[in-house]
């Protein structure tokens, strides 16, 4: 579905060097990407602000020219057949709109419809679907302005549904959301790629967003690909410690001497303390236990390591 | 062909979601109508001037007082907006030519604004006053003048909007075409008042089409197909070129990532 083969994809950046002097300096945004999507796959595209996921995003898409390399999407060279590459694959982009801003939600899908010459029973039948699945029948007839940021996300999605692409491309979906509507919208992504076959590709920053719906991770930072697999297998390769942040009731002095601590952070004269541990020696409930024989247990947090701490750690290990 | 109706038709209903606007812009249109209607009457009103006396000079008051909304003669920046916004994007990327889609959404806007803002005004101004209607076989030709008129005034706001996509911020061009436009269009005195170096002048600029030339067709000043002509060459002229600097604009984003 999606072929990338040593893409990149540099801007010319100009910068104020002197009162009229300019310097004109060539920055590689995305530096020979390359990774397949085959189709039936749901793929997260992630990696810190400014890694290059956008970047690629646009050239996948169409709406940028790479420097050099190779991209297919759905068979067809983007740039050069955007307007074909429309009809194939939608897109969602989070932080923008594609619905009309002062029509009913309604009225913007009939556009969709005309624009993508969409049959009237395949558009009848996937509008009930979305309807029904995203539950948009409650402000189908409200002007997009008054929609809330779920209930537009929603609308979105819907709208880059219609013309029934067989890739969706995702950026940044669950943005803003809270967290009933993340888990309404990704349950919906979840029966898209499942039941319908649709192929996903998503970018994000939220790791819900890949545990719940990405099999497989791409992970890009300063625009070159640091890891491509399961999540779990990158997580357990590069972080296999996590943190257990214990409050006290009373201070004790640090606790790193316990089975499997590797590394203790004291604070509050020791009335907070943040163990790392390894899983593979450890287990939280025996951490938990072994710190409760030494002091008295407030409360407790066990944290995993966040997205960018992995994508991090993939960095300092190259 | 179809889903560009369907954009006209959304322009429609978009811009008759802001009736309060429309009423409103209504009101003072009348107001400017009636003090420009005093000033006429009084340079006119003893003797015609330049081919216009009591009747034409109130005609073509009220029917720039409706066209100026028709033709959205204070252009609109839209599109410059959304340039700068960066939601261009989600635009570029539709199966669609995007002047088109634009002009249709626009032919929607005008289409709700002749019922509210071209018509009113002029029948405000001829039940009030002596009014020149037009010869029969007029009526059809200042259909096609008012419609040209859309498309150079569209034409023209479309240029001005994309050059936010070398600027990002097109204020600067845009309040120097309102000023031209509304300068140079005939709204404000007949462009037949003027000496005839600068009636040259005007008439070798896109400029008259919008307001002066309609009027002229409606009250049969001149040869009509002077004026249908001189419309007609610079919709061709002003679409052909948005058509290219759209081109180049949207190479710019896509070569040089904007």
């Amino acid at each position: 579905m999606i072929e990338v083969r040593e893409l990149c994809r540099e801007f010319a950046v100009t910068t104020r060097t002197g009162r009229f002097r300019r310097t004109r300096r060539t920055v590689r945004a995305v530096d020979s990407v390359s990774f397949d999507v085959a189709a039936g796959e749901a793929v997260g595209y992630v990696g810190p602000n400014g890694a290059g996921k956008s970047t690629t995003i646009k050239m996948l898409t169409g709406i940028l020219v790479p420097t050099s390399g190779h991209v297919r999407v759905s068979g067809v060279d983007p740039s050069r057949s955007r307007r074909e590459l429309t009809r194939r694959i939608g897109v969602v982009f989070g932080q923008r709109s594609q619905l009309w801003w002062d029509l009913p939600l309604r009225d913007s899908f009939d556009l969709l419809r005309a624009i993508y010459r969409v049959g009237a029973a395949d558009y009848a039948r996937r509008l009930r679907e979305c309807v029904e699945l995203l539950e948009l029948s409650g402000f189908l007839d409200r002007p997009v302005r008054q929609l809330s940021l779920g209930q537009r996300m929603r609308g979105e999605v819907t709208a880059s549904l219609l013309h029934g692409p067989e890739l969706l491309v995702l950026d940044e979906p669950t943005i803003g959301l809270d967290l009933e509507s993340k888990e309404r919208l990704r349950e919906f992504l979840a029966d898209l790629n499942t039941t319908r076959g649709t192929t996903l590709l998503l970018t994000t920053h939220d790791l819900d967003d890949i545990e719940r719906l990405c099999p497989r991770l791409v992970v890009i930072d300063r625009g070159t690909v640091l890891a491509d697999g399961p999540l779990e297998e990158l997580r357990a390769e590069v972080a296999p410690e996590r943190v257990l942040v214990v409050d006290l009731e009373k201070p004790a002095d640090p606790l790193g001497d316990l089975a499997g601590v590797v590394a203790v952070r004291s604070e509050l004269g020791g009335l907070r303390q943040h163990l790392t541990f390894r899983r593979d020696e450890t287990t939280a409930a025996a951490l938990i236990a072994a710190v409760a024989t030494r002091a008295e247990v407030h409360d407790l947090v066990v944290e995993e390591p966040e997205i960018d701490d992995v994508v991090r750690r993939l960095y300092a290990r190259r | 062909m179809r889903s560009y109706a369907q954009l006209a038709l959304a322009g429609f209903r978009r811009y008759s979601n802001y009736r309060q606007a429309m009423f409103a812009g209504l009101a003072a249109n009348v107001m400017f109508g009636l003090l420009r209607t005093a000033v006429m009457i009084a340079v006119v009103g003893a003797a015609p001037v330049a081919g216009y006396d009591v009747p034409a000079a109130v005609a073509y008051v009220w029917l720039g007082q409706g066209l100026l909304a028709f033709v959205q003669l204070w252009g609109d920046a839209r599109l410059a907006g959304r340039i700068r916004t960066g939601d261009v994007v989600v635009d570029l990327y539709r199966p669609w030519h995007l002047q088109a889609a634009l002009f249709a959404e626009d032919v929607g806007r005008a289409g709700f604004s002749l019922f509210v803002r071209l018509v009113p005004p002029v029948l405000v101004g001829a039940l009030l006053f002596p009014f020149q209607w037009p010869e029969v076989a007029a009526w059809p030709l200042f259909a096609v003048s008012a419609l040209l008129a859309l498309v150079v005034s569209f034409g023209l706001r479309f240029l001005v909007n994309a050059t936010a996509f070398w600027l990002l911020d097109s204020r600067g061009v845009e309040s120097f075409h309102v000023v031209a436009t509304s300068a140079f269009c005939g709204l404000g005195v007949p462009l037949s008042f003027f000496p005839d170096w600068a009636q040259d002048v005007l008439w070798a600029t896109p400029f008259p089409a919008i307001i002066q030339a309609p009027i002229d067709v409606y009250l049969s000043h001149d040869p009509q197909w002077t004026a249908l002509g001189h419309q007609l060459f610079w919709a061709v002229v002003l679409s052909v070129a948005g058509h290219l600097v759209l081109q180049r604009a949207v190479r710019k984003v896509v070569v040089q990532g904007g």
